[in-house]
C-alpha cells in the first residue's frame, strides 16, 4: 500500500498547481525510497529512463524550422487561406478554421494559437460574417463565436497532433506500453487516431455551426422584423 | 566511434543517435548563447538547464546511468526555482512577415509539411525509424527556406529556435521526466498494487468493463491533476494493462486511445489552464467557464466513440 504515495503525490501536485517538475521528482524519490530502492538505484533508473527516451526531444530538431517558418510568413499566408471562403456564417469559418488547423496539427504545426491566430484573424473573420449579414454583431452572439473558436482551437490540436509520427503524446504512450513490456511502432499509434481525428472535427464542427445558427435564429429575427 | 562502425549496430540505430546529437547541439547552442546574453534575467540557470540536456542528449548512450541520473536531477534543479527564463530574442516585425508572405506565397506550406511528409515517408518506405524522417524533413525544410529567401541564414534558424524553445522551456521536459517516473513505477512493482485494489471493483476476467473502467479513469484523472500525460503514466500501470491489456486487448489500440480519452478530461477542467482559462483573458470573455462549457458535450461525445472504438477493435 506505501508504494502507492507516489501516485498519491503526483496527483495532488498536479491538482495543488506545485511545481510540476519538482512533484514528479519528489514523487520517484519517494516511491523508490519506501519501495527499498536506494538514491544511486534511483538516480539510475531515472537515468537510464530518461536516455532511452531521448526520442521524445525531437521537438527541439522541429523547433529550427518553426521559428523561422513564422518569420517568412506562414501565419499571415494561413489567414489568406481561410478568408478565400467566401459568403460563410461565423460558424462555417470557424469550421473552416478547425479544417486547416487539424490539418497543421497533424503534422506538427501549430499557428500560433489563441494569441498567435484566433484573436487577430479567426475572431474577425467570425465576426465580420455576422456584420455583413445582420448590420451589426449581437454581444452574446460574440461570446459565444469566442467560446466556439477557443474549443475549436482545442479539440483540433488535441486531436490532430495524435497523427504526427513522433508527437510526444505517442512517444509517451509507447514508453509507458514498453516499461510494461509490451512494444509498439509509432507509425501504427498514429494510424489508430485517424478515425478519432476525424471524427472529432466533424462533432466540432456540427455542434459549432448548428449552435451559431441557433444563435442567429433567436437574436436577430425581431430586429429584422421577419 | 566503434559504436557507429559495428556492423551489428543497425542504420536506423545509428542515425536516432546522429539525430539526438543534433538535439543536443542545439540545445547546447541555447546554453552557450544565453551565457553571452547581457539582459538575461536568469543566466546561469537557464545555461545550466540547455547544457546538462545537452550532455544527456549527445553522451547519453555512453555515459554511466548513474551520471545521466544524476545530470537530470542536475538540470532539473534551476527549473523548479524558476531560475529557468526567456531570452532577449527577438520576434519579426508584423511587416516583416507580411513583406516575407507576399513574397514567397503559398509555397511557405511545402517546407510546413516536410517533417509530417517525411515521417510518413520514412515508415512506409524504409526500415529505419520515422523519427529520423522528421529530422531529414527539418534538414529539407531548412534548404527550401534558404533558397526562397536569402535572409534566411544559418544564424537565423538557430536564434529563432531558442527564442521558440525558451517559450516552451523546462515544461518541454514533462513528458521525458513523466517516463522516467514511469519506470520508476514499473521497478517498484507500483502496478501490482494498484491491479490489486482494483480488482476488488472490476468482475475478475471481464475485459469490456476493464477498458471502460480504464478510459473514463482516464478522463476522470485528466480532470483532476489538469494533464492527460501525467495521468496516462499513472493509469496505464494500474488499469489499462492489468485490466485490458493482460487479459488480451491490443495494447496500442488501449494506450493509445487511453491518450485521447484523458484528452476528452484536458476539455473539460480548469486544471488545464493553458488551454481553457488563458483564452479567457485573451480574447476578453465574460464567462470564466466559457470555453470550457463550449467544450463540454464534444468531451462526452468523444469519450463514448472512443470506448466504442477500443471495444470494438482490440
Amino acid at each position: 500500500m506505501i508504494k502507492l504515495i507516489g501516485v498519491a503525490i503526483v496527483i495532488l501536485g498536479f491538482a495543488l498547481k506545485m511545481d510540476n517538475i519538482a512533484t514528479i521528482l519528489v514523487a520517484g524519490f519517494v516511491t523508490g525510497l519506501v519501495s527499498g530502492m536506494d538514491v544511486v538505484k534511483i538516480l539510475q533508473t531515472i537515468g537510464s529512463s530518461f536516455v532511452a527516451n531521448r526520442s521524445m526531444a525531437i521537438f527541439i530538431v522541429i523547433m529550427l524550422v518553426t521559428g523561422t517558418l513564422e518569420r517568412n510568413g506562414l501565419r499571415e499566408m494561413a489567414a489568406r487561406l481561410i478568408a478565400k471562403i467566401r459568403n460563410a456564417t461565423a460558424g462555417i469559418v470557424i469550421a473552416a478554421y478547425g479544417v486547416l488547423r487539424l490539418i497543421l496539427a497533424a503534422f506538427n504545426v501549430s499557428l500560433g494559437g489563441t494569441a498567435g491566430f484566433v484573436r487577430p484573424v479567426v475572431m474577425p473573420m467570425a465576426i465580420g460574417a455576422v456584420e455583413a449579414k445582420h448590420g451589426h454583431a449581437d454581444e452574446k452572439h460574440v461570446e459565444e463565436l469566442k467560446g466556439m473558436s477557443a474549443g475549436m482551437e482545442n479539440v483540433t490540436w488535441f486531436f490532430g497532433q495524435v497523427l504526427f509520427i513522433g508527437g510526444s503524446g505517442a512517444l509517451l504512450v509507447q514508453s509507458t506500453l514498453k516499461n510494461l513490456g509490451y512494444e509498439t511502432d509509432l507509425a501504427e499509434l498514429a494510424k489508430i487516431e485517424i478515425p478519432v481525428a476525424v471524427f472529432a472535427l466533424i462533432v466540432a464542427a456540427v455542434i459549432y455551426i448548428l449552435k451559431d445558427r441557433r444563435l442567429e435564429k433567436t437574436l436577430y429575427t425581431q430586429k429584422n422584423g421577419k | 566511434m566503434e559504436f557507429f562502425l559495428d556492423p551489428k549496430v543497425t542504420t536506423s540505430a545509428k542515425l536516432l543517435e546522429v539525430l539526438y546529437m543534433l538535439m543536443g547541439l542545439i540545445a547546447a547552442y541555447n546554453g552557450i548563447k544565453t551565457l553571452f546574453e547581457k539582459e538575461h534575467k536568469a543566466k546561469t540557470g537557464t545555461a545550466v538547464f540547455w547544457i546538462s540536456l545537452a550532455v544527456i542528449l549527445i553522451f547519453g548512450r555512453w555515459l554511466p546511468s548513474l551520471i545521466s541520473g544524476i545530470l537530470v536531477v542536475v538540470m532539473a534543479i534551476p527549473a523548479v526555482f524558476k531560475q529557468v527564463k526567456v531570452g532577449p530574442g527577438e520576434a519579426p516585425s508584423k511587416e516583416y512577415t507580411k513583406a516575407q508572405a507576399d513574397k514567397i506565397g503559398y509555397k511557405i506550406f511545402i517546407p510546413t509539411v516536410m517533417m509530417g511528409v517525411m515521417a510518413i515517408v520514412f515508415a512506409l518506405f524504409t526500415k529505419i525509424s520515422p523519427l529520423v524522417g522528421v529530422g531529414v524533413g527539418v534538414i529539407i525544410a531548412v534548404i527550401l527556406l534558404m533558397l526562397f529567401s536569402k535572409e534566411n541564414k544559418p544564424t537565423t534558424f538557430l536564434n529563432d529556435s531558442k527564442r521558440m524553445l525558451d517559450v516552451v522551456g523546462p515544461l518541454s521536459m514533462l513528458p521525458m521526466l513523466l517516463a522516467s517516473l514511469g519506470a520508476i513505477f514499473t521497478t517498484a512493482g507500483v502496478g501490482t498494487v494498484i491491479s490489486g485494489l482494483v480488482s476488488a471493483i472490476i468482475p475478475n476476467g471481464n475485459i469490456t468493463v476493464g477498458i471502460i473502467v480504464y478510459a473514463v479513469s482516464m478522463a476522470l484523472f485528466t480532470i483532476i491533476m489538469g494533464n492527460a500525460f501525467a495521468a496516462i503514466t499513472v493509469i496505464t500501470v494500474g488499469i489499462g494493462a492489468p485490466f485490458a491489456i493482460a487479459l488480451g486487448a491490443n495494447p496500442a489500440i488501449i494506450g493509445m486511445l487511453g491518450l485521447t480519452c484523458g484528452y476528452c478530461g484536458t476539455l473539460c477542467t480548469p486544471m488545464a489552464a493553458n488551454f481553457n482559462i488563458v483564452p479567457v483573458a485573451v480574447l476578453d470573455m465574460k464567462g470564466k467557464y466559457n470555453v470550457i462549457k463550449n467544450q463540454l458535450l464534444v468531451a462526452v461525445i468523444m469519450l463514448v466513440f472512443q470506448i466504442g472504438y477500443m471495444l470494438i477493435a482490440r
